[in-house]
């Protein structure tokens, strides 16, 4: 589960690339081929891309765990065993795009290093908490339908591992799609108690699913060369667009409502309008200010730092580390 | 004891939520916490080829293949699995694609590389003419 978006940084001093090798580089990726972890690269394609592989990992490893809480008190059997074969999926992810980011250089241990020192990001979304089942829900269904729109445009990116991964790991979202959305239909169609519950975790939710897609385009940095190199894919305010378009009707289905007075699509320029999301709360929080960035890096470590001593055990001191192929 | 969090591993294992400050100093893993890298091929289907389908770190061949079992066959059904270690495989890089250019002079050794209507249809007319005379 992956918005991205927002993390993008502005490239430093432009790097001289040889300038051949650079039109070369560029044409192979404006014919539609991909690139392959031991062809030439531009520097600054290298360092976007793992930046934003790494994140999308992290993520899926973070994302983990506010669902993960949620397995021993998940209502009935049937969907505690959803709700693990879920978070396993997510876990599964990580993995995958672990070993994609890993054919870039950056070793597994240095990105699980950085993440808990709180260098590298990962999905904003993931700070906020999972209060009540039905947050879970709003989950499973909405910020996976967020992240299957941004893997979908992704997967046709350059580069082929991570598009390999991400192929995989679409598949296997859109299982969560479906769960989520059976859940949230469930509670909305239930009592007027289990109305109320998702009603509320919508409520909840609203704002960091619509900070899913990162800063709009008026605010966020310059990414025509990342466009042009095909490592984004779309733009955030394009992604969240096609996210209205595609969620809100089915929402609306359901008789709830969405927390935003102005939440309206432009029936003639087919546009949906909202209320700007705050994005200085969006940038306090993912400087790791919000409500679960300290808790979700505690548990991250301490799950690094209590398998250790089986690590070890299993460990031959002999062995080399060699960058996965592909 | 007031509940910190609603993720049980919170307040049941009683973890330290560190300030950020202290977290930045951390380095929690060493080179090779994670083992070293293998390599998986499946087959989708019996009678086909086994494919690359990815990489996992793995500290010896057996843990390879239950992660890669669990990684790789879980939600798919595949029939088989074989695993190597990242660092045995062979293979150069350099200029690779260049290497595999293939020669479109060596004609001789393609089906297209053999033509013979023509000649059968020119034998053909000239015994045709000779059986009429």
């Amino acid at each position: 589960m992956y918005g991205g978006g927002n993390i993008f940084e502005k490239p430093e001093n432009e790097i001289q690339e040889d300038p051949v090798k650079l039109a070369e580089f560029e044409a192979r990726i404006l014919a539609g081929e991909k690139i392959e972890p031991t062809d030439w690269m531009p520097k600054e394609y290298r360092k976007q891309l793992i930046r934003m592989i790494e994140q999308h990992a992290h993520s899926e490893i973070i994302g983990a765990l506010p669902e993960g809480t949620w397995i021993t008190r998940a209502p009935g059997f049937r969907r505690k065993l959803a709700l693990m074969a879920k978070v396993q999926d997510e876990v599964g992810h990580a993995q995958l795009l672990y070993s994609a980011a890993e054919t870039l250089g950056k070793p597994r241990e240095e990105m699980i290093n950085d993440l808990i020192s709180g260098k590298s990001k990962y999905s904003n979304v993931f700070n906020y908490p999972a209060v009540t089942w039905a947050d879970t829900a709003v989950i499973a269904w909405l910020i996976d339908a967020g992240a299957i729109i941004n893997q979908v445009a992704n997967s046709k990116g350059s580069y082929g591992p991570y598009c390999r991964a991400l192929e995989r790991i679409c598949q296997e979202e859109s299982f969560h799609l479906k769960y989520g959305h059976d859940n949230v239909v469930f509670l909305a169609t239930g009592t007027p108690k289990q109305r109320q519950m998702v009603q509320e975790a919508l409520n909840r939710w609203w704002p960091p699913i619509m900070h899913f897609f990162g800063p709009s385009d008026k605010i966020s940095v310059h990414t025509e060369t990342l466009m042009r190199w095909k490592v984004k894919m779309a733009s955030n305010d394009d992604m969240r667009q096609k996210f209205l378009d595609m969620y809100v009707p089915k929402i609306w289905d359901l008789g709830l409502t969405i927390p935003d007075p102005k939440l309206r699509k432009n029936e003639e320029t087919g546009v949906w309008e909202y209320t700007e999301p705050d994005w200085n709360e969006f940038k306090r929080v993912i400087n790791g200010d919000g409500p679960c960035n300290a808790e979700r890096l505690a548990v991250r470590k301490m799950a690094e730092e209590k398998g250790k001593w089986v690590r070890e055990a299993l460990l031959n001191r002999n062995e080399m580390y060699s960058v996965p192929l592909s | 004891m007031p509940i910190k969090s609603i993720d049980p591993r919170i307040t049941r294992a009683n973890i330290e939520i560190q300030n950020k400050e202290t977290s930045k100093e951390n380095k929690v893993l060493e080179k090779l916490d994670h083992w070293q890298t293998y390599e998986v091929f499946a087959q989708n289907k019996r009678g086909e080829h086994y494919s690359h389908v990815g990489s996992l770190h793995a500290p010896n061949p057996e843990m390879a293949w239950i992660l890669a079992k669990e990684q790789f066959g879980r939600r798919n059904k595949i029939t088989g699995i074989w695993i190597t270690k990242t660092s045995d495989i062979f293979s150069v890089t350099e200029n690779e694609e260049e290497m595999f250019e293939l020669n479109s002079e060596k004609i001789y050794r393609e089906a297209g590389g053999y033509k013979v209507m023509d000649r059968i249809n020119k034998f053909k007319k000239e015994n045709k003419k000779i059986s009429e005379k």
